[in-house]
């Protein structure tokens, strides 16, 4: 018995020789679904994992809330508050920074540190020099991500201007915030840590210098176990309100944890979605694969069972080969998962600020992915052979038998005179097995779809880009005021260099109500008809801003539950905080941010102020942005200034890092699975009829007819497939796009013509090089072995 | 024997110290040893020999499925080892007709099919149909492989070997999966088709009485040819004693 068991062993590995192609095929669909799988899920993990940690050693706030001034005596009526564990007040003040050999201004945030003791809450993780000493003047800690973009050392000096006046600071030591993990410039819309940095400074050293002493106008809340955010804040609205509070914010307003938020909410749809399809997929073609491979096997199962072996022998000898397959796709897949897992977790230490950000990975993902290709690929041989094993060993050894056909439908209507008899052949073939057929164009047409679904991620990106810089924001430049200023500003501006024009901007912040729905937002007053900053109507065409009344981004309106001719409460965020009643005249569209628009007249009459603007949009010439950019610098009445062009490259760069390499990898995946699939599909069509190949052969067919016969059924087959993986495609994009659609930014569904002529292409060239490899297979058909009747 | 370098018209094939050795591994196998023939146009000649002696070996060399390791085959004028792979499959397609104990029908295709896939590519064919009742099989042409037994299916695999008017007709144990009645239904339609088309017939079997229908039996051992025997009075198939 022993013997006979090593001879099936042996039996084994050479069967698995002699399919190492179509073996490999398999082992590489199961690696690529495994792969994305672990990685996504790591890195999702990951950032997960050490955001929690991070906020927990540190001590990130619960609630925070800005003002204009109060007594730091007030302190004690916040801790007071039921559920407040612990608070915090601070200085924290906009500054304009100088850096040598850059043209155009950089601001910073230049926040108080307590003297002589550790803040209680947001606390600092110190990544070089040391901290600040009690009173310390001259010295600040700037936040990695401007000393990297610097080149900054412990030692350099930085220039800024504070309250009017220039000094230069000394670093003395690098540090990262849990505030700052994603750091935004005000009125920023992407990270650019070249142009904004955060920086630390002594309470005392800072208070005298920006005329606050003994006071704040920024305070940090945690709160104990059993604490109420929505009590907290409104408690410390209370308390604020006198001194100027702004609306007070839990921590899933405060900007870095919504951005970081908002990207693990956006990778675990994208992070789900792709692993979900490729793990799918490769389940499904590995089933399918397997089940066809083994039923290759039939006469040799009817041996077998002829000889004497049971069921249960021959099912464990064929899940052996099984088994091979499982173990190679499972290795290459989880190494292939860790090793992108890191990469892909480089890539977000470039523009989320952790102290430590390492891949790892959950057991329980790894475990999930192997065990549901294995069940996939298990199940697939166990039907094959159960089909065999079904049938008396006789029968199934036969292999002489030839297998039943009938004739065709077409035939049955009379239209086989118009088909050659070889064509026949293929038609009689798809028909012969048409539930075969379609599952190898459901498989193929799925991996076509997963193709489109990568590259729809780049079209929209594009798109929405486009939408945003050449349709809505048509500026070169926005600049905003550190207060705002009278509309003869503008005059001021149009005689600065190289100004083309320019257009003005009242944006104040407000909170939105309607029932009980709320949302924080900004109000931009604009010119009814804009040219530059413009907004565009539900079809994407630049509309007028309307005379009376708000016009409200679909993404708020949605937020709000709101539609065009409601009424919704408006509470201005600014001095004396006036609630209005203010109808929603209009619905815009916007793919990136939250804003509602109004004519700005009307808005300055609302907020009871003469024309007073707080930024403007420029036009200018290129040829002039040196001495632009260095008369901007100079004016300390201008806080901010963002070049769209610049914006759009970080955007751009940002997208390209993460979301883009994302897709490539996509790509060459579902470039794999295709070719995975088809070459599968041909080289079981080859095992299954080298023998009747061979013969035709020695008919004298000559070898181009018969590679007809053999590719024949393939190409119909991928025919059918090409519209049914457009149109699965469409459906995946369009899901993710339901899914993407977040407060951050909307994601159009978008899908160019290249796109679905790419994915056509990379089909039927993968079609093309299986046909090659297949080719040359029948190309070494031995006609003397196959007339000996040997499979 | 007449050294004319094959010119002979009325020499179908000529092979002259033909040799075929099989590498495996290590082992050399000689499966023929130097074979020198000469098959007569027309005639009906049966192979004969121990298993493993050759046989099949050199049916295929001549046949063109098959290249020798030394040595020539003539085929009339030509030189078959001269042939590129395309001109031996053009010389499958229009000159040889091969049956195998194995039927190898193309199990999507009804008979007649399977016989008009022959004819479509033929020079000169006769009607599918006319092969098939040569065969005896007229009333079954419209029946795919899985509905005929394994005599009718050998006969369509006649049928279909003939169908193109071959010159030669080879043949590996034609009868070898067939119990004596049909083998006999075969052997006739072989010879009908040898006398009325003049086909020139190799037939190889390890039934010695069957030579007793050849023009010319030749015993094969070790691969070499042993003897060869010319039968004055070839019986009909009928009267082989099986
Ligand atoms: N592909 C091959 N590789 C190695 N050896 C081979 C191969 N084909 C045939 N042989 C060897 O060549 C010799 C002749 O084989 P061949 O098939 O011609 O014999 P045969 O006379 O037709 O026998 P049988 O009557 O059993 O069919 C045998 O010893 C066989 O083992
Ligand atoms: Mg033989």
């Amino acid at each position: 018995m022993l013997m006979i068991i090593e001879a099936l062993n042996r039996k084994l590995l050479r069967d698995l020789w002699n399919i190492k192609g179509q073996m490999l095929a398999i082992v590489m669909v199961m690696a690529c679904g495994i792969t994305t799988f672990i990685m996504s899920f790591g890195v999702l993990d990951s950032l997960k994992l050490s955001r929690a940690v991070y906020y927990d050693r540190y001590q990130f706030a619960d609630v925070f809330a800005q003002l204009k001034r109060a007594p730091v005596a007030i302190r004690q009526q916040v801790l007071d508050i039921p559920g407040v564990s612990a608070v915090e007040t601070r200085v924290v003040f906009g500054v304009t920074v100088q850096v040598d050999g850059m043209t155009e201004p950089a601001s910073g945030k230049l926040i108080s540190l307590p003297d002589g003791r550790k803040p209680l809450l947001n606390n600092l993780y110190l990544r070089s020099g040391r901290m600040l000493l009690p009173d310390e003047a001259g010295a600040i800690l700037s936040s990695e991500a401007f000393a990297n973009a610097h080149g900054f050392t412990l030692g350099d000096r930085v220039s800024m201007v504070i309250n009017g006046h220039k000094r230069s600071l000394e670093i003395v030591g690098i540090v990262l915030s849990p505030e700052y993990v994603y750091s935004l410039a005000p009125g920023g819309m992407f990270p650019d840590d070249k142009r904004f940095g955060v920086f630390w400074m002594s309470q005392r050293v800072l208070e005298a210098a920006v005329d606050m002493d003994g006071a704040f106008n920024d305070i940090a809340v945690r709160m104990d176990r059993g604490g109420n955010v929505e009590n907290i804040k409104e408690e410390l609205d209370i308390v604020l309100k006198p001194y100027g509070g702004l609306i007070a914010y839990a921590r899933k307003n405060q900007m870095s944890h919504w951005f970081v938020q908002n990207e693990l909410n956006q990778l675990r749809v994208m992070g789900f979605f792709a692993p979900a399809i490729f793990l799918g997929v490769a389940a499904f073609l590995i089933n399918v694969v397997m089940t066809r491979q083994v039923a290759t096997q039939r006469v040799q199962i009817g041996m077998l069972k002829a000889v004497g072996y049971s069921n249960l022998e021959i099912a464990l000898h064929y899940l052996k080969m099984v088994l091979v397959v499982v173990v190679m796709g499972s290795i290459f897949g989880i190494v292939g998962g860790i090793w992108l897992g890191a990469g892909m977790i480089n890539i977000y230490t470039e523009f989320f600020h952790f102290p430590i950000l390492q891949f790892s990975f959950s057991v329980e993902v790894m475990i999930f992915a192997v065990f549901f290709c294995s069940i996939a690929a298990v199940t697939g041989t166990l039907v094959a052979i159960g089909q065999a094993a079904k049938l008396p060993p006789a029968e199934a050894m036969r292999p002489a038998n030839p297998i039943q056909f009938r004739r065709t439908l077409l035939e049955r209507m009379g239209l086989e005179k118009y088909f050659s008899h070889l064509t026949r052949i293929v038609i009689r073939h798809l028909e012969r097995r048409p539930v075969r057929a379609l599952f190898s164009t459901l498989a193929i047409g799925l991996s076509m779809s997963i193709l489109i679904f990568a590259f729809f991620m780049e079209d929209s990106i594009n798109y929405m880009l486009e939408v945003q810089f050449d349709m809505a924001q048509r500026q070169d430049i926005s600049i905003g005021f550190v207060e705002p200023r009278a509309i003869s500003t503008l005059e001021e501006i149009r005689l600065m260099p190289g100004v083309m024009s320019v257009e003005p901007l009242r944006s104040v912040a407000v909170f939105l109500k309607s029932g009980h729905y709320s949302k924080r937002s900004t109000i931009m007053g604009i010119r009814p008809k804009p040219d530059l900053n413009r907004i565009l109507d539900q079809n994407l065409v630049a509309a007028e801003v309307p005379a009376r009344g708000l016009a409200l981004s679909s993404k708020l309106a949605e937020i709000l539950h709101v539609k065009k001719g409601d009424v919704i409460t408006v509470e201005i965020l600014e001095d004396r905080r006036p609630v209005l009643r203010i109808r929603v005249a209009e619905i815009v569209e916007e793919f990136i941010g939250l804003s509602a628009f109004m004519d700005m007249d009307q808005l300055n009459r609302a907020l009871n102020e003469s024309t007073v603007i707080t930024g403007a949009s420029l036009m200018v010439d290129p040829l002039w942005n040196g001495p632009l950019y260095q008369k901007i610098k100079e004016i300390p009445a201008i806080a901010s200034m963002t070049i769209m062009q610049k914006a759009r490259e970080i955007f751009k760069d940002m997208m390209s890092e993460n979301i883009l390499k994302l897709v490539a990898m996509n790509i060459i995946f579902a470039s794999l699975i295709s070719f995975g699939v088809i070459y599968n599909t041909a080289r079981i069509a080859l095992s299954e009829r080298g023998r009747e190949l061979a013969s035709l052969r020695v008919l004298g067919l000559t070898k181009g007819e018969v590679a007809y016969l053999l590719f024949g059924e393939m190409a119909v087959i991928i025919l059918m497939a090409i519209p049914i993986g457009l149109f699965t495609g469409y459906l995946m994009a369009y899901g993710l796009a339901q899914h993407m659609d977040t407060e951050l930014f909307r994601i159009p569904v978008v899908i160019e013509k290249s796109t679905y002529g790419l994915s056509v292409i990379i089909v039927v060239v993968s079609a093309a090089l299986s046909f090659y490899l297949v080719w040359r297979q029948v190309e070494n058909i031995d006609l003397v072995t196959a007339q000996k009747g040997i499979e | 024997m007449a050294r004319n370098n094959g010119l002979d018209d009325n020499i179908t094939f000529r092979t002259d110290r033909l040799t075929k050795d099989y590498v495996t591994g290590e082992t050399i196998v000689q499966a023929l040893r130097g074979v020198t023939l000469e098959i007569p146009r027309g005639d009906m000649v049966v192979l004969l020999g121990p298993s493993g002696s050759g046989k099949s070996t050199f049916l295929n060399i001549i046949g063109g499925l098959d290249s020798p390791s030394s040595g020539e085959v003539y085929f009339k004028k030509d030189r078959l080892s001269d042939y590129s792979e395309q001109q031996l499959t053009l010389f499958r397609r229009h000159n040889v007709g091969f049956i195998f104990q194995s039927y190898n029908l193309v199990p999507s295709l009804t008979a007649l099919e399977n016989v008009a896939l022959v004819t479509d590519i033929a020079l000169d064919p006769i009607s599918p149909m006319a092969a098939m009742e040569a065969v005896n099989l007229g009333n079954r042409a419209r029946h795919f492989p899985s509905q005929l037994s394994g005599g009718e299916q050998q006969r369509v695999a006649i049928a279909r070997a003939i169908a193109k008017r071959p010159e030669v007709l080879l043949c590996d144990e034609p009868t070898g999966a067939l119990d004596s009645e049909t083998g006999i239904v075969v052997l006739k339609a072989l010879q009908r088709v040898n006398k009325e088309f003049g086909t020139t017939t190799i037939i190889i079997t390890h039934n010695a009485a069957i030579a007793d229908m050849a023009d010319r039996v030749i015993f094969f051992g070790d691969g070499q040819v042993i003897n060869v025997k010319l039968n004055e009075n070839p019986c009909p198939p009928e009267e082989i004693s099986w």
